[in-house]
């Protein structure tokens, strides 16, 4: 069979720029033939495939198809037709075809083998997704996108800069493993680190995910984050500092996600802890390991996509997503919180979903590398997950005290493509081979030791039950003395307490952090609108006598420093 | 050099190509009617278009055509010398002539009065005249007069503004402009008197074998700060905000689109092949100069910018940012930075005039362009603002406009140097320009339309065809830069070698 080496991520950009042209029904077509046009492409392209193209003096990659670059575009695609069924039941011209362009883009960096390709891809899913948060069309969204963009746009200068020093000192443009070092190297890095949501780099995730439109968030979690790990897995594979790093951000949103009430941005905030296990991965460098980061991303984008649906769906029956505001939606829409739950335990690794059987690999290449605290802290995050996003999304969504929302199921189309990931979350949990066959490397274990299957059942039993002591302690405090709890209540007490202590200074830093830099940006805003702005120096339309001073002031000084220079 | 045997119009395209324009100015002026002066008009800067197009071919198969005017023989005659740079520039500014000549029908009609149109007419062309004459001189006094030429019909077309604050912003234009070409011709002046010489290769020829003395150095002070005036360096830039901003929509377009760019012709001229870049590189530190002045002015004009109410001033600020990434590239005075700043005057002209052009039509369908009146009016004028918003995007130098390619180029050339923290800075106004240009969009396309813009649809076929040409031009020079990137480095390589 011949294959046409395109890259189907320029098929996906060129079905956007179309959408926005054709009536309802031609962009639904497009969304959702597109994807499953560019899978069966990515599909027939044969492994090593390299299309290149000379332009500005350079070869451009536009087409590199190896192992590591094969799931991620899998599953860019799988997630792009993913969102397209979720999102049938809006007609929203900017919103289709920004997402498509946005998958596109997101598709078309990770087959790009150069990194000029990559810089022109990563921008573009920078310009291409704010829309899906301005789509929102409230002020708070506008703000929110505007504050994307900077990041973004930050990110994408900062790899511009990263690349073009990287190609002095190296004289290579290829996308390929980089060692830290030199400044370019580090820019990259950065710039990557940005998009990967690097602690203190990762407020963009919790600002603006949650303000953008139902179907722009599924969207947005599938993309970016995962193109930045991919990013980082293909340039920067074995470098150690990632470890800590992925192991700060497993750990640090799990405060912050227990408290959050605004259960979009919980997600939000686990999404952070999710990268960090990928970061963690990828920073171990084993064989193992790297496949474990692989999986769990392939994996990861799919309950995440499946558990932002679910509260897509809440927010469009509800219109809130407030834990406070909720509650008791499992009568109504009973097969929203079937669907919720299944993602909610893939997301808390349980056995048998795709959690369970990706994050495995990665806690095995922890464990074979010897770094026994690392896999201490990773171990202590799953049970963070399972608290956050495994028992507490679903937990005050469906069921708690009731919200008093009696709305209908969600609409045919959400509950289809929940259904699939579902369907898929669980599927990769019982014949993980499908799986592992299209990873980098050859997975030899079957994820289903007894050992691991008891720590994990073990780990999720024990956040299970600590949750239900902390919610009935945080209902009725009076009833926390019970006597069957009396022997570890204290041990309990202490640990909540703890818990609390940490939240709230962490939060206090980090309150002082952003309003440290929130005073400084408003204290700069205002020096530059006093010098720069319609009435500063600079900015006011100067008198004649003035004009004419400068000129005086130019020769002069340049008369001067021309003589002295001869002296 | 003999005279071609017969009358042979090839070999006075050099003439032809200032003398066409002139006396089309003058037979303008006897038209009384502003439609039939409009069609004249157009006849001409047609023409002499072609001219320029037949001269950039010329000289990239030939090689430079010297002319000896009225048949005197340089340096005691003025020569006319079209090396690849001239035919560069004068290829810019005459093809920026002739597509906003398509544009100026209807825009006129509706900013100036009939009984002045004709006028107008006239004065556009001198003022095309004046700038094509200044690029295709060899002699530096014959620049100086063309330079009046163009200024003092400049200064008309702002004045004729609606706006009566353009009759104070022209004032002030001339005041600086005056100041600026006085101080240019006292550099000639020094130089006369220094070598005997007032063409620009005969004087290159005499300075080799000179020390560099006091008049020398004076000469280059007076030179770079005259011209520094006329192309709007920071900060001398002052006359210009106000210049674009209350002139009429059509004068904004060319003014932009062609004057700074050959004032910074000039400069190069001066710079590379009559001091050559050794005495101004090397003995002066022009570089250190230069550099400064240049970031000022893409830092700080970006910064007015972004605070700016009034759309044109928005622009007419970016434009002073801009011409700072083009001095930088000449401060760099390498093969890159030069290629780069040549990239740019090309790139520029062409998404600035696309700006303008469109603004143009906003004020036509609205009579306003205050930005809080153009809320909204992107769905009305889809079309327009679409082509807005494209040259808005190479603005900021999104990878895949002309923007990106000139910015790309810049800062390959600031790391060829080794000046790796100029990267950042060429960055970060590229970060203020996202905020300048993402201003006015966002107003455009995202807030609810107020009353003006209600009204507003696209404007008549005549002025949208120039608007998206141009935009369209900017996605095309983006992608293929054959025609900038390869005559550039042509004419980088050309300049360095200038002068030995």
């Amino acid at each position: 069979m011949t294959a046409i080496d395109v890259n189907p991520g320029l098929l996906m950009i060129a079905a956007g720029l179309l959408a926005c042209l054709l009536p309802r029904v031609g962009r639904q077509l497009l969304t959702l033939g597109t994807p499953v046009a560019g899978l069966l492409l990515l599909i027939a392209t044969p492994m090593g495939a390299l299309t290149t193209l000379p332009i500005f003096g350079y070869d451009l990659t536009l087409l590199r198809l190896d192992g590591l670059a094969f799931p991620f575009g899998i599953i860019f695609l799988i997630a792009a037709f993913l969102n397209a069924i979720f999102a049938l039941h809006q007609d929203d011209r900017l919103q289709d075809s920004a997402v498509m362009i946005y998958g596109g883009a997101a598709v078309g960096a990770v087959l790009a083998g150069d990194l000029a390709s990559l810089f022109i891809y990563w921008e573009l899913t920078a310009v291409s997704s704010v829309f899906l948060i301005l789509a929102s069309r409230t002020e708070r969204a506008y703000s929110a996108a505007m504050r994307y963009l900077v990041w973004q746009i930050g990110s994408g200068v900062l790899l511009l800069a990263g690349i073009l020093l990287h190609y002095q000192e190296t004289g290579s443009m290829a996308f390929t493993t980089i060692t830290l070092g030199s400044v370019g190297s580090w820019a990259i890095f950065l710039a990557f680190g940005i998009k990967c949501a690097f602690p203190l780099l990762h407020n963009w995730v919790q600002d603006a995910y949650p303000e953008a439109t139902i179907t722009g968030t599924v969207a947005l979690s599938a993309f970016t984050t995962k193109l930045a790990v991919y990013a980082f897995a293909r340039s920067f594979a074995g470098e150690e500092l990632l470890i800590p790093i992925g192991v700060v951000m497993t750990c640090f949103p799990v405060f912050f996600a227990v408290i959050e009430n605004d259960l979009r941005r919980v997600l939000a905030f686990s999404l952070n802890n999710q990268l960090g296990f990928m970061l963690v991965g990828i920073g171990i460098g084993s064989e193992i390991a790297i496949n474990g980061a692989v999986s769990h991303a392939f994996a990861h984008i799919i309950y995440k996509s499946l558990l932002f649906m679910s509260m897509g769906a809440v927010l469009y029956r509800t219109g809130t997503v407030k834990a406070s505001e909720l509650g008791g939606l499992y009568k109504s829409m009973p097969l929203t919180t079937i669907f919720c739950i299944i993602g909610a335990l893939s997301i808390a690794g349980f056995p048998l979903t795709s959690g369970f059987v990706t994050k495995n690999l990665t806690l095995t290449g922890a464990e074979y590398a010897g770094y026994f605290w690392i896999w201490l802290l990773l171990i202590f995050a799953s049970a963070g997950v399972m608290e956050h996003s495994g028992i507490k999304i679903p937990f005050f969504a469906f069921f708690s005290h009731d919200g008093g929302h009696r709305v209908k199921e969600a609409p045919v189309n959400m509950l289809i493509a929940m259904g699939i990931a579902a369907g898929a979350c669980i599927f990769i949990g019982i014949f993980p081979q499908t799986l592992y066959s299209i990873l980098p490397y050859e997975v030899t274990k079957s994820p289903y030791s007894v050992q691991s299957v008891v720590t994990k059942t073990q780990l999720l039993t024990f956040s299970i039950i600590a949750f239900g002591v902390l919610i009935r302690a945080g209902l009725y405090p009076k009833e926390i003395p019970s006597t069957n709890l009396n022997t570890d209540w204290l041990y309990r007490h202490v640990g909540r307490y703890f818990v609390g202590v940490l939240a709230y200074m962490a939060r206090w830093a980090w309150a002082g952090v952003c309003g440290g830099w929130r005073a400084t940006l408003g204290a700069a805003h205002g020096l530059i609108r006093r010098h720069y702005g319609p009435d500063g120096a600079m900015g006011s339309a100067w008198p004649t006598g003035q004009m004419a001073f400068w000129a005086t002031v130019m020769i002069a000084a340049y008369s001067l420093i021309g003589f002295w220079y001869l002296l | 050099m003999s005279a071609a045997p017969g009358f042979e119009l090839g070999h006075h395209l050099p003439a032809l190509q200032v003398v066409v324009p002139l006396i089309g100015a003058v037979i303008c002026a006897m038209l009384r009617n502003g439609t039939l002066a409009w069609g004249w008009a157009l006849i001409v800067s047609v023409l002499t278009a072609a001219i320029s197009t037949m001269l950039f071919v010329a000289v990239q198969a030939g090689g430079t055509i010297s002319y000896g005017l009225g048949g005197w023989a340089p340096p005691y005659g003025i020569e006319y010398r079209v090396d690849l740079l001239s035919a560069f520039i004068l290829l810019i500014v005459s093809w920026a002539g002739a597509i906003i000549m398509v544009y100026a029908r209807q825009s006129v009609m509706h900013e100036i009065d009939a009984g002045k149109r004709a006028w107008y007419y006239c004065m556009y062309l001198l003022c095309l005249t004046g700038l094509l004459g200044i690029a295709i001189t060899g002699d530096a006094f014959n620049a100086f007069v063309f330079m009046e030429v163009s200024s003092l019909s400049m200064y008309t077309l702002i004045a004729m503004g609606k706006n009566r604050r353009a009759l104070l912003s022209s004032y002030q234009y001339l005041i600086m402009g005056t100041i600026g070409a006085t101080f240019y011709v006292i550099g000639v002046g020094i130089l006369f008197t220094l070598t005997g010489s007032l063409n620009f290769v005969d004087i290159a020829e005499r300075l080799v074998t000179m020390q560099m003395e006091r008049p020398a150095i004076a000469a280059i002070t007076f030179l770079t700060v005259g011209i520094s005036l006329k192309l709007a360096l920071f900060p001398l830039h002052s006359w210009l905000p106000n210049a674009y901003a209350y002139a009429p929509s059509v004068t904004t377009s060319f003014l932009a689109g062609t004057a700074t760019k050959v004032a910074i012709y000039l400069l190069m001229r001066i710079f590379f092949s009559t001091f050559g870049e050794a005495k101004v590189f090397e003995i002066l530190p022009t570089t250190t100069i230069l550099v400064l002045l240049s970031v000022s002015a893409m830092i700080g004009a970006s910064l007015v910018a972004v605070f700016q109410d009034d759309v044109k001033r928005v622009l007419a600020y970016s434009s002073v940012a801009q011409v700072g990434y083009i001095t930088l590239g000449i401060a760099l005075a390498n093969d890159l930075g030069l290629t780069s700043a040549l990239v740019h005057i090309f790139n520029h002209a062409l998404m600035k005039t696309a700006l303008f052009l469109a603004v143009g039509a906003v004020f036509l369908r609205i009579g306003s362009v205050r930005l809080h009146d153009l809320d909204g009016i992107g769905p009305k004028m889809p079309v327009t603002m679409a082509a807005f918003a494209l040259a808005g995007f190479a603005l900021i130098g999104t990878p895949g406009t002309a923007g990106f390619v000139s910015k790309y180029y810049l800062a390959a050339a600031v790391i060829d140097k080794g000046w790796w923290g100029l990267v950042f800075v060429i960055a970060a106004s590229s970060l203020i320009a996202v905020f300048y240009v993402g201003r006015l969009l966002e107003a455009i396309w995202f807030r609810a339309p107020g009353a003006l813009a209600q009204k507003a649809s696209d404007p008549p076929l005549s002025m949208l065809l120039p608007i998206v040409g141009l935009s369209l031009a900017v996605i095309w020079f983006g992608v293929d830069t054959r025609l900038t990137v390869d005559v550039a480095h042509n004419i980088a390589t050309m300049l360095l070698g200038g002068v030995k």
